[in-house]
């Protein structure tokens, strides 16, 4: 049974719709349901329902559509006032009740004049209008929205950097100013240690690393992930903001993080860093390290650009340890975790949330393994022929566009995941899951509580077919975020997950595991 | 490059403008971050080519849109409207004539016109002693010797059907700034009247005594006193309860405070002069009549501005909504009339009521009505039940227009001007649609007014016009 209900002039946040969604989703009875606004792509998902009435396909991106096909015409009805609920839903926290919202940028400017940044996580299609005109109010921006294009973004950075603007993304989805999380971030104490980063959860791995190390950050400046590798937008952003932090006098130390950038770039991003006379420390994501140049050092994983960089700032020397647990505790770890898997037990299944450090993870483990399955590899006999399934050893982002197509990102809503461990679960291949858990403002309330059950069910089926499944973690975040460091492990450690203190030590005793597997 | 105003952003308080997901707004205010949420739309309701008409607007480098509208806006603000005197229409309005018959809105037929708007034709057809009946007034209207025209093409506003005749006493306004003058009816006052569509012998008697006597008296009155400063006396209205459209309460007791003194000097019948007080007390919107003229007058002064994407005019007349703006001359854009949204008299509802319809809209285009609605806390029935919601209504106009009045004033908004010189540009950029109060007029002729409320104008005038402007001056 299916309806469908329009109406007009009614907009409302894609990703808030999503939400709905996904809760409309859960109702028992519903086989399937919309909520969104009518955008060509979304008249196309929801006719493809057999929903698609002339109605449907005369909406506008300013009309809400509802189509939902369940079981029961009680159903329906259940489902279109659970849409209408959380459709009006008042928000407690957001300020007192007649609060006033301005329509327009520029109205919001007009009753707080003292603004000095603005968030933007529009639909791509809007969002360098807007940005266009909080540059224009000299407002710095942060662009959290993607689908913006190449040449709006290098007119867009063009812009700022003659007005001495900070113009951070499209698709920046990570700052940390003045001590203030921005969009998905975490709350690490302030101080030496100023970061730019091209990548959203390299940036919150390191900043994660810092404090986890006993230091702090003075400010995060995330640039979008085209920054260095396009040649049209050149580095604008990160060369920008590396000027900014040499001249913050609360920065010591500049980190830049990145993947690694169009060779042409590197020569200026390096020249920029010397210019500004500080040390400095460079991670590039899958290159690896190299020899210092002069008071730039070049770190080899995210974890250790953190720990070079407070090295340098509280003025000690880089250790340069593999784990922070002795020999004999990884020994062991890799002994017990090993001891009980079965012979048709081989391969790696790694479930991310987060890009950067599904990349992190694949390069450190490409050579171990003899070759990672995922569905965008550039061999063609590594590229998964379903990304929903996996083969051989396989480490997916599941924050892809491919996976997240109509639902909201996995850090937002774990159940992308969640469903996939279930899949896993029957592969009685698989021997490892490595995951990731990145907690901090703009991820879910308890991501390590949501899918727990999951892991201990896979535990479970692999134990039922005489087997063991080793489970190796690590937690993006602080004890300062609301879900808390020490619990988000907690939790998982009570599933029986080994949880290591950052994505380059889980993903190392994950080499170790994998090579005392072959061993045996 | 220069670093400067990233590194003083490192040295202030955070303060946070968030368009998109609230949860990153939610986040930033529970840390204590200041953060104001935008209430964004789609520009131009997501209509992705109409959008792409403002790069072409913008690309025109020879034209400076929002210097224009602060001429346009200017000259409204600096408008001074003053009545001065009471004349008869066929003297004094331009252009008129005994054959000719002025109504409310943009230009409409004979055919098209919706039920109020004949029986109004036909009453007045019968008070200029034209037709004999009703059979022989609509055989008139429909031969052809009948002329109409808008009153918005003769300097006149009308509310509801807005019907001038010739022989019609009318009120005279000038704007003293810019010398240009601004004509409409004397109120009927409520019940069974021309305006609602009603021509029974009782309506044609009581327009010949507003012929024969109300005028005459009132135009004495005004002799006596001298012009009267309406710019003065709607400041005033503003600050005691009135938005000068659906509340009209203050502004008819101030004038009947104001005239007082000079009638009772008149050399007349006690009675007659009785009459004349006790008709002005029993109506609430004799004052309404003034207001509207007094729009008209100032607004007219800021229309024919090249470059200027400013209103100068919205009307209705039952059958179409139309607008015209400063930068594109005496082109109407016109959609079809929308219902009201209100509140109902004992015995009516939605069923009864006709189509939007009147010149009235002529205070909002001025700034004040509907988008003085703060103003007026005991209409705020019409949007929402409280003070702070009329509040908001209010706001949200500043999103749509150029400037603040600085002489209408709003108490409860800390007397801030009211949102003044509406841009057709911010309104199709934001999808916020003028704000209007209405009366609501019965379907019928003659029944009269129904009710009260908000009309939400039709988007496509204001789209036509947007594009006729891009297309004016707007380069590829």
């Amino acid at each position: 049974m299916k309806r469908v209900i329009v109406r007009k002039d009614s907009y409302y946040d894609s990703v808030f719709l999503m939400l709905i969604s996904t809760d409309v989703n859960k109702i028992d009875g519903v086989k399937d349901a919309v909520v969104a606004m009518g955008t060509e792509m979304n008249v196309d998902l929801i006719s493809g329902m057999g929903l698609g009435t002339a109605e449907v396909k005369s909406s506008t991106p300013n009309d809400l559509i509802i189509a939902i096909d369940g079981e029961s015409d009680g159903v329906l009805d259940e489902a279109a006032e659970t849409v209408n609920k959380l459709l009006t839903q008042k928000k407690g926290a957001a300020g007192a009740e007649a609060a006033y919202r301005p329509g327009t940028l520029a109205s919001a400017v007009e009753i707080v004049p003292e603004a000095n940044l603005a968030i933007i996580s529009l639909p791509g299609q809007f969002a360098a209008r807007e940005a266009r005109r909080a540059l224009q109010n000299d407002l710095h921006v942060m662009m959290f929205s993607d689908n913006v294009s190449l040449e709006e973004e290098v007119a867009l950075k063009k812009f700022a950097v003659e007005k001495g603007l900070l113009m951070m993304g499209p698709d920046c989805g990570t700052a940390i100013i003045n001590g203030m999380p921005i969009c998905f971030s975490n709350v690490v104490p302030k101080g030496p240690i100023g970061i730019v980063s091209a990548s959203g959860t390299g940036l919150q791995e390191v900043a994660c690393a810092i404090a986890k190390a006993g230091s702090g950050v003075s400010q995060a400046i995330g640039t979008g992930g085209r920054d260095l590798k396009k040649a049209e937008v050149g580095g604008m952003m990160m060369k920008l903001s590396i000027e900014a932090l040499g001249a913050d006098p609360e920065t010591k130390v500049i980190t830049v993080v990145s993947k690694p950038p169009l060779a042409e770039l590197m020569g200026p991003v390096i020249d920029t860093l010397k210019a500004t006379g500080k040390p400095a420390v460079v991670h590039f994501v899958g290159a690896g390290a190299r020899e210092p140049d002069g008071k730039i050092q070049f770190a080899g994983s995210l974890e250790e650009a953190a720990k070079m960089a407070v090295a340098v700032a509280s003025g000690t020397t880089y250790e340069g340890r593999t784990f922070d647990l002795s020999d004999a505790e990884i020994e062991a770890i890799v002994e017990r975790e090993t001891e009980k898997m079965s012979a048709g037990q081989k391969y790696v299944r790694g479930l991310f949330t987060g890009g950067t450090l599904t990349d992190e993870s694949a390069t450190l483990l490409e050579d171990a393994l003899g070759g990672i399955h995922s569905f965008d590899a550039s061999d063609p006999k590594f590229k998964l022929s379903d990304p929903h399934k996996s083969e051989g050893h396989t480490i997916v982002d599941l924050g892809e566009d491919i996976f997240t197509v109509g639902r909201p990102h996995p850090m937002i809503d774990p159940s992308i995941r969640t469903e996939r461990m279930d899949r896993e679960a029957e592969d009685a291949e698989m021997a490892l899951m490595l995951l990731d858990c990145v907690i901090g403002y703009g991820s879910h309330a308890d991501p390590a509580g949501a899918m727990v059950d999951q892991i201990k069910n896979a535990k479970a089926a692999v134990e039922k077919r005489g087997g063991y499944l080793s489970v190796i973690a690590s937690v993006t975040g602080t004890d300062g975020d609301f879900q808390g460091l020490s619990d988000q492990r907690r939790k998982l450690e009570s599933a029986g997950v080994v949880v290591m203190t950052t994505n380059y030590q889980a993903t190392m005793l994950v080499r170790r595991i994998m090579e005392r597997r072959a061993e045996k | 490059m220069s670093v400067e105003k990233i590194t003083s952003l490192f040295k202030e308080e955070l303060s946070v403008v968030n368009l998109g997901l609230e949860g990153f707004a939610e986040d930033l205010s529970g840390l204590g971050v200041p953060v104001i949420q935008v209430d964004w739309r789609p520009p131009a309701g997501g209509d992705a080519r109409l959008a792409g008409l403002f790069d072409r607007i913008e690309a025109n480098t020879g034209l400076d849109v929002a210097a224009a509208n602060q001429e346009a806006a200017g000259r409204i603000l600096k408008g001074k409207p003053t009545v001065v005197g009471i004349g008869v229409a066929e003297k004094d309005i331009p252009g008129m004539h005994k054959k000719l018959i002025l109504h409310a809105g943009p230009p409409v037929t004979w055919e098209r016109m919706c039920g109020s708007m004949r029986g109004a034709v036909i009453g007045g057809l019968i008070y200029e002693g034209l037709a004999g009946d009703e059979k022989e007034a609509e055989k008139l209207a429909a031969s052809g010797e009948i002329i109409f025209e808008p009153c918005h093409h003769h300097s006149t506003v009308g509310p509801m059907a807005g019907i001038v005749t010739a022989s019609m006493p009318v009120w005279i306004l000038e704007n003293t700034t810019y010398g240009n003058r601004a004509y409409a009816t004397l109120n009927e006052g409520l019940g069974k009247v021309l305006r609602y569509g009603a021509n029974s012998p009782e309506v044609i008697e009581k327009l010949k005594w507003m012929e024969t006597d109300l005028a005459p008296i009132l135009s004495k009155t005004i002799a006596l006193h001298g012009p009267i400063d309406m710019k003065n006396l709607i400041a005033q209205v503003l600050q005691m309860g009135d938005e000068g459209h659906n509340r009209n309460r203050a502004g008819t007791s101030l004038l009947i405070r104001e005239l007082a003194p000079y009638i009772v000097m008149l050399d007349e019948p006690k009675e007659k002069l009785s009459r004349v007080l006790k008709f002005m007390h029993e109506n609430d919107h004799f004052f309404l009549n003034l207001t509207m003229p007094s729009g008209k007058c100032t607004v007219d002064a800021a229309a024919d501005i090249e470059g200027s994407s400013v209103i100068v005019c919205m009307a209705r007349n039952g059958t179409d909504f139309g607008i015209r703006v400063s930068g594109l001359g005496d082109q109407w854009f016109i959609a079809p009339a929308t219902a009201v949204d209100g509140l109902y008299l004992p015995g009516y509802g939605p069923e009864d009521a006709g189509l939007d319809i009147g010149d009235s809209v002529i205070t909002e285009t001025v700034g004040i009505g509907g988008f003085a609605m703060a103003a007026a806390p005991a209409i705020v029935k019409f949007v929402g039940g409280t003070p702070a919601d009329a509040i908001n209504f209010t706001r949200r106009m500043y999103e749509i227009t150029v400037t603040e009045n600085d002489t209408y004033q709003i108490p409860t908004m800390d007397f801030r001007g009211t949102p003044t010189g509406i841009d057709v540009l911010k309104i199709v950029e934001t999808g916020i649609l003028p704000a209007i109060n209405t009366g609501i007029a019965h379907k019928d002729p003659g029944v009269g007014m129904v009710g009260a409320g908000l009309v939400k104008p039709p988007t496509e005038c204001f789209t036509d016009a947007f594009e006729a402007f891009a297309e004016r001056y707007g380069v590829e």
